[in-house]
């Protein structure tokens, strides 16, 4: 075999196996560097994938060289390269920048512990994403989950702790509902490969064991994707953790289980099951709209920064899911595009957020008066992304925004007050970026945070680079939205 | 016959379940569970799965009771009760047993040989072990080799299990060199334990390493054997004091036989795409593909049973550390 068919399985096994090597190595600034350049490499290998993709790709792989449906295959499209860019890209992009918010943050000698869970979050998400095997995606969704809730536990703040206990358990229900619905397609199939699966379902005449397995396999991954009102951990849980595994986890992971949903859905469950594609859309538009409007209200009189934009990501989640739940490609589209620009904005959001974190002790806005005079360039990246998360022209957020809107609008008068409830839910995104504006810009600084210098240099060069992307992305759309469209098309075209 | 036993012990694991949920005693509660998980072993073993059987005695009612002790030891050993959710709690618990009950309904009837899961990739398994791999024990095939990617990702499961636990109990110390306690007497001056507890520990471990090396002819594996000889070690150490089983296998050897197994799994998956295979393909490991394949399932079973004993062992000491300080 040659080295680009083994792509798919090194996207896994690399950071996989850099882990256990992490953990021999026991001096902080080497685990470090290596979590780094295992993370710049996954990054690497998810560019090619990516590029291998647009040109029509599918890198199909059979681990141990036994063929599907007996031995576990990998397999690789446009909506899974969206997702091995976002996720390989956060987590090298919070490496790379993190070190000095890492070190304020973790003390020196967990470093190595810390650094490897974090490749192990790494590993868990790309496997979930690569794989084409239900039981596989379950095993690595234990992996990521375990190595997440051991990043969120690393800060130095005590109420991670309690809130982490909360995502555990809440992560564990989930994962047991996933497998549950796993459980009952394999008593009526007989097999774990998401595509046989798919063929073998339509052989079975009681149907009634496969649309409760869609129930649990839904409410599971709903559960861990933080759909509303499943999302009762994710406010915490992000806000509490070390600010560098929020950038990370925030760009990422929910999405990572909403990938999974939506392929599970589209690939196994709606041509199968009688009526599904009508209860997908009539279960879950209602909770995306309920997600856009309660959690961004909810932002709205939230004073604490980073739970303000954890309370944004979960309204985001929505509109990811509000596309889905239109069953058409423009939504799908659409959402496969949010997901990607999502996870540029919020991203670079919590960057700033960062590097705020180095020269402020506390992340309230009243706190953060006048920010703006003493960290300009830091300010100066949190309004670009701002603006992307608010989804103004010439940034990446307009794109998807101006997809969602569109693809809303083709479904006649209910498409019309979503795209209503999509432009004051971006109004009151609005509001909610302006509060912090206001409060870096216009507010007088306290007295105490006069002498406060710009953030280091690497964190804020890295930031600005995450801030120019936003823009990058925002005038030149054309491979996001090629992956996107694709992806619809693929998700789609099994419906016929 | 084995029906009426099968719901005998259904029974008595539904009472149990109860139980554990209403005593507000965790120590009472982690006995029954303790108890919960032999039930269960011994509902696996009547439904002709020895290997989970195994695996759920050694480690949910071995294992698993222990690191729950050190945990309460650490805590309290009462529930404080929040009576106000439980009403929401059961309401959800039961409407999921209704829709579970109601899945079943279409079930196919236990051990049916014309079940969807008998008649599609488990026939294959069956044929082809014998000609493909030749160990008599499809289990191991099945877990080590057909899909031995997902028992990879159990083996960094567990090691993914081991790091956070190391992690957060390492929280607030200061990383330097654990300081020299005073030697904890153990049970040394209980005469029984001592004296049966010393006989026992090497039969532990040679019982774990023939259920080690036997995997591929019986019952048994890395996962099984790795949970045995952590037991031995776990009891020598309550026997003769923390400081004598860390005397024995020191810290800084159990954090490098966790993430060593790990490595020597993944390692071996490398070197099959070295020599121009699958990741994982042990066929290419030997000219013969069928020995290629007994090298593979032996390496990576060594693998797992190494990865499993130190990891349990770490989380153990990890407790007993954090109980003394």
């Amino acid at each position: 075999m040659n080295f680009s068919e083994h792509l798919p399985a090194l996207q896994v096994v690399v950071p996989l196996l850099s882990a256990p090597l992490i953990v021999l190595l026991r001096s902080n600034g080497l685990a470090w560097a290596a979590a780094t350049a295992t993370s710049l490499m996954a990054f690497a290998i998810a560019v090619a994938i990516t590029l291998g993709v647009l040109d029509g790709q599918t890198f199909p792989y059979s681990m141990g060289g036994w063929p599907a449906p007996y031995g576990i295959a990998l397999g690789v499209d446009s909506f899974s390269a969206i997702l091995l860019l976002i996720v390989s890209g956060a987590s090298s992009f919070a490496l790379l920048g993190g070190r000095p918010s890492l070190n304020s943050q973790i003390e020196a000698h967990r470093q190595p512990l810390f650094y490897a869970a974090w490749m192990l979050a790494l590993a868990g998400l790309s496997g979930i994403v690569v794989t084409a095997d239900a039981f596989n995606i379950f095993v690595f969704m234990e992996i990521s989950s375990l190595a997440s809730y051991v990043l969120i536990a690393g800060g130095p703040d005590r109420r991670a702790l309690p809130s982490v206990f909360k995502y555990l358990v809440m992560g564990t229900i989930g994962a047991t509902f996933y497998l549950i619905g796993i459980g009952l397609v394999y008593m009526m199939t007989g097999t774990l490969n998401l595509a046989d699966m798919e063929v073998r379902i339509q052989g079975v005449a009681d149907q009634s064991p496969i649309l409760v397995a869609a129930g649990f396999i839904t409410i599971g991954l709903a559960l861990k994707a933080a759909v509303f009102p499943l999302h009762a951990w994710l406010p915490n849980a992000y806000t509490y953790a070390p600010h560098m595994v929020t950038v990370f986890l925030a760009a990422c992971a929910t999405k990572v289980s909403l990938y999974v949903l939506l392929r599970f859905d589209f690939f196994v469950f709606q041509q199968n099951l009688a009526g599904h594609a009508f209860q997908f859309a009539t279960f879950l538009m209602p909770l995306a709209v309920l997600a856009v409007v309660v959690a961004s209200a909810y932002a709205l009189f939230e004073r604490n920064l980073k739970r303000l934009l954890a309370f944004s990501s979960v309204a985001q989640i929505g509109y990811i899911l509000l596309g889905a739940s239109l069953v058409s490609t423009a939504g799908l589209t659409a959402s496969g595009l949010h997901v990607f620009n999502h996870a540029l904005a919020k991203g670079t959001l919590f960057l700033a957020v960062a590097c705020l974190a180095m020269r402020f002790s506390s992340l309230h806005l009243q706190d953060l008066s006048g920010a703006a005079k003493s960290m300009p360039l830091t300010m100066a990246a949190f309004c670009i992304a701002g603006l992307s998360l608010i989804g103004v022209p010439g940034t990446a957020g307009f794109i998807s925004k101006w997809y969602l809107i569109g693809a809303a609008l083709n479904e006649g008068a209910l498409g019309i007050g979503l795209a209503v409830i999509i432009v004051l839910s971006s109004l009151m995104a609005v509001v909610y970026i302006w509060r912090v504006v206001e409060a870096a810009y216009f507010h007088t600084p306290n007295t105490s945070a006069v002498n406060i210098k710009e953030a280091p240099r690497e964190l804020l060069i890295i930031t600005l680079l995450a801030a120019l992307a936003n823009i990058y992305f925002g005038v030149n759309s054309a491979v996001p939205v090629a992956l996107a469209s694709d992806a619809a098309n693929l998700l789609m075209g099994h419906l016929q | 016959m084995i029906t009426v036993f099968a719901v005998f012990l259904l029974t008595l694991l539904v009472i149990t379940a109860v139980a554990i949920v209403r005593t507000e005693n965790l120590f009472i509660a982690v006995m029954l569970a303790a108890i919960f998980s032999l039930l269960m072993a011994a509902n696996f073993f009547i439904l002709d799965a020895a290997d989970v059987a195994l695996t759920e005695a050694a480690v949910g009612a071995g294992v698993t009771t222990v690191i729950f002790l050190s945990a309460l030891a650490l805590t309290a050993s009462q529930e404080r009760a929040k009576p106000s959710a439980r009403m929401l709690s059961v309401g959800v618990v039961s409407v999921t047993v209704v829709v579970l009950l109601y899945a079943t309904f279409d079930k196919p009837r236990l051990g049916d040989p014309n079940a969807p899961v008998q008649q599609h990739v488990a026939p294959w398994y069956l044929e082809q072990t014998p000609e493909l791999i030749d160990i008599p024990n499809v289990v191991t095939a099945v877990l080590a080799s057909f899909r031995g990617y997902d028992t990879l990702g159990e083996v960094f499961v567990v090691l993914a299990a081991c790091i956070g636990v190391l992690f957060v109990l390492s929280a607030g110390t200061s990383g330097g060199p654990q300081p020299v306690r005073p030697e904890t007497p153990g049970l040394r001056h209980h005469l029984i334990p001592k004296v049966v507890g010393r006989l026992l520990v090497p039969f532990i471990i040679l019982f774990g390493l023939y259920v080690q090396f036997h995997g591929e002819y019986g019952p048994g594996g890395g996962f099984q054997a790795g949970a045995i000889i952590a037991t031995a070690f776990i009891l020598h150490a309550l026997l003769e004091g923390e400081s004598a089983g860390l005397r024995a296998i020191p810290r800084s050897a159990l954090l490098t036989m966790a993430a060593g197994g790990a490595i020597i799994y993944a390692g071996v998956g490398i070197l099959t795409m070295l020599l121009g295979g699958s990741f994982l393909d042990y066929s290419v490991l030997h000219s013969n593909s069928v020995k290629g394949q007994q090298y593979g399932i032996i390496a990576i079973e060594a693998g797992v049973g190494i990865t499993v004993c130190g990891a349990l062992l770490a989380i153990f000491h990890a407790f007993a550390a954090r109980e003394q300080s």
